[in-house]
């Protein structure tokens, strides 16, 4: 199916979404904050269970798990409001949030706003980044998510985040699959076809 | 593609240059050459009708984004209040605060205030309750329901695509139903698709559609009008075409003309078109020009050619570029002035498409006898500061002691404007 060309990291189900894990973040002794009586434990041990999937160093290696470093810290609020709230559904993420408060929801988001941005590594294809950048340019995603896609307000970082998220992302926009907060999105990827889609994520994941 | 144009492109396109500059033709060495291997890969621009048509490549609009509420209101205590400025004599404090992303209002026989939500999945209910007031959900797990209208005790509710209703709403807010479905029959595009919703004198159920992208010509049978259908959601018709997104409509107290506003067009210019305030009349025409000709006299750049406008309703006012002209009411309270008697309270929530922000107040408008607009002057400003701002009005709506409520969808609060006392 064409829908899977250069779709990387094809394996059925991260580590850390393991049904072992789960079962631990069910019982709620390796939680992402939520679901606890009492909120005990220091901030940073919260976010531990955040960190095992979205990484540690701000960069994801977890299948479809997004990198969370570097974006603005009023966009991870968002995210994790349309979790708790079930506007965005993407377990185990509904899951974690829904005990977590106004507050949490702010600290989370200013502490992980904090951790460094990805760099990008390895060698890229010039001539699929060439597609790329003209995809971009055509399309004006710098517009937005600001020339050097590092984000702004509400508005993520998209260089160097995983380039199989990067996919989903744009295949669940285009076809209103996902909605967004802001309709903006849906507006823009619709008009991409599967194979834009392929190489703007190829392009911004290897961003640099 | 001409090359030229290409090169025209990718050259003030700040992303590819920084592309071009950074990326390397292999691992981690430098491309020197990068810059033509990107040309033969560039492709044409948008086609016409696309939702970026007409996105210049300046600098200066590459800064421009749209701007998104946070969806956590704002504590009561930080709420900007005491920079809301309204003519001498007037008052404005905050009625409620904690009405996350606060949209529509609509006020129930009994006094209860209703507050639709856009980029949040709740309707909020503000009421007194053993003697205070209180702020809750009434419904949620919707989609887009920024659209509220009220008649005979019934809440009907527009979400991105569909109505619904709660009957005898104000008698149920402890427990409150889930709304049932009045009609579904609309699109589900998201661009546009939140809707603003009225009951009109006739008794029929007024639902926009707007166009489902910035500039485009969509299927007029389906776009860019405005509906009107029976409160069971039967009989469903377009009453006017050629209107953009409008989020706000009423109707004249004495005349029972139908006025609304319409936002313009954006990613055009800094100044043109401005936004409008339209009238429907018998004799009037029943478009109102998008996407052929904008703010009455503008044709489009693109759409326009070949097309008059002259054979298009011409606004009976305009109201700034990009100013997001929203929320309107006539003022029928007994509260002001004699001056606001049957004028237009209009909520200009602010532009994000323009280098200098402009909007971010409630403008009146002030008719003649004939209906015509004799004045457009600021009522409530202060929501703008130094370019960034502070709130953001969205609807206004005149309570029954005849105060204007106005709402806030940057901070979730919904403030009261009063005179004398």
């Amino acid at each position: 199916m064409a829908a899977e060309r250069g779709r990387p990291g094809a394996s059925p189900r991260p580590a850390c979404l393991s049904k072992p894990f789960l079962k631990i973040v069910a019982t709620g002794a390796l939680l992402c904050g939520a679901a606890l009586p009492s909120h005990s434990g220091s901030l940073q041990e919260r976010l531990a269970p955040c960190l095992a999937c979205h990484g540690e160093s701000g960069r994801s290696e977890t299948p479809e798990v997004p990198s969370l470093g570097g974006q603005p810290p009023s966009f991870l609020l968002i995210q994790l409001y349309v979790f708790r709230e079930r506007q965005r559904i993407a377990e185990p993420m509904n899951e974690l949030t829904k005990d977590l408060t106004d507050d949490d929801l702010r600290s989370f988001s200013d502490e992980l706003a904090k951790l460094p941005a990805p760099v990008a590594a390895g060698p890229a294809d010039p001539a699929r980044m060439a597609m790329g950048a003209a995809l971009s340019a055509r399309h004006r995603c710098g517009f937005c998510h600001s020339p050097d896609f590092s984000g702004q307000n509400q508005i993520p970082r998209i260089a160097v985040q995983r380039e199989d998220y990067l996919v989903k992302a744009l295949r669940e926009y285009s076809t209103q699959e996902r909605r967004g907060y802001d309709p903006s999105m849906v507006e823009i990827a619709r008009q991409l076809s599967e194979a834009d889609i392929l190489d703007l994520a190829y392009y911004l994941a290897n961003w640099r | 593609m001409p090359i030229d144009r290409a090169l025209r492109a990718l050259a003030v396109t700040g992303s590819v240059a920084c592309l071009l500059a950074a990326a390397p033709a292999g691992a981690q060495q430098p491309a020197p050459g990068g810059a033509p291997a990107a040309v033969p890969a560039a492709q044409p621009p948008p086609a016409p009708g696309s939702a970026l048509y007409g996105r210049p490549d300046a600098p200066g609009a590459m800064r421009l984004a749209p701007i998104a509420p946070p969806p956590i209101p704002t504590p009561a205590d930080k709420l900007p209040v005491a920079k809301l400025k309204a003519p001498a004599g007037f008052k404005v404090e905050v009625f409620a605060a904690g009405v996350a992303n606060a949209r529509s209002i609509r006020i129930g026989d009994k006094g209860t205030v209703f507050v639709g939500a856009r980029l949040i999945d709740k309707v909020h209910a503000i009421r007194e309750k053993d003697g205070k007031r209180e702020v809750k959900v009434i419904a949620s797990g919707l989609h887009r329901p920024n659209g509220l209208a009220l008649h005979k005790g019934a809440l009907y509710i527009a979400e991105l695509s569909k109505v619904s209703r709660i009957d005898a709403v104000e008698d149920n807010l402890d427990n409150p139903p889930k709304p049932t479905l009045v009609n579904d029959q609309f699109p589900k595009d998201e661009p546009h698709g939140w809707k603003f919703i009225a009951i009109g004198p006739d008794d029929k159920l007024y639902v926009p559609v707007g166009a489902n992208a910035n500039i485009n010509d969509p299927d007029p049978n389906h776009y860019a009008h405005i509906r009107r259908m029976n409160l069971d959601g039967s009989g469903m018709e377009i009453l006017v075409r050629g209107v953009r997104n409008t989020v706000g409509f009423d109707w004249h107290p004495t005349t029972k003309e139908l006025y609304f506003t319409d936002n313009g067009r954006d990613w055009l210019s800094e100044d043109v078109p401005e936004d409008e305030l339209n009238r429907v009349t018998a004799a009037g025409k029943k478009h109102f020009g998008y996407p052929y000709c904008h703010q009455g006299n503008f044709r489009d750049p693109e759409f326009g050619w070949g097309h008059s406008c002259a054979d298009y309703e011409p606004p009976v006012a305009l109201l700034g570029a990009h100013t997001a002209a929203l929320g309107m009411r006539f003022y029928t309270g007994a509260m002001f002035p004699a001056e606001y008697r049957n004028a237009i309270f209009i909520a200009r929530r602010g532009s994000w498409n323009r280098t200098e922000k402009l909007g971010g107040d409630i403008v009146v408008a002030k008719l003649n006898p004939d209906g015509s607009v004799k004045s457009i002057e600021p009522f409530l400003t202060g929501f703008l500061e130094n370019n960034n701002y502070v709130a953001r009005p969205v609807d206004v709506e005149v309570m029954k002691d005849g105060s204007l409520l106005v709402s806030d969808d940057f901070n979730g609060a919904v403030y009261r404007v009063s005179y004398g006392g």
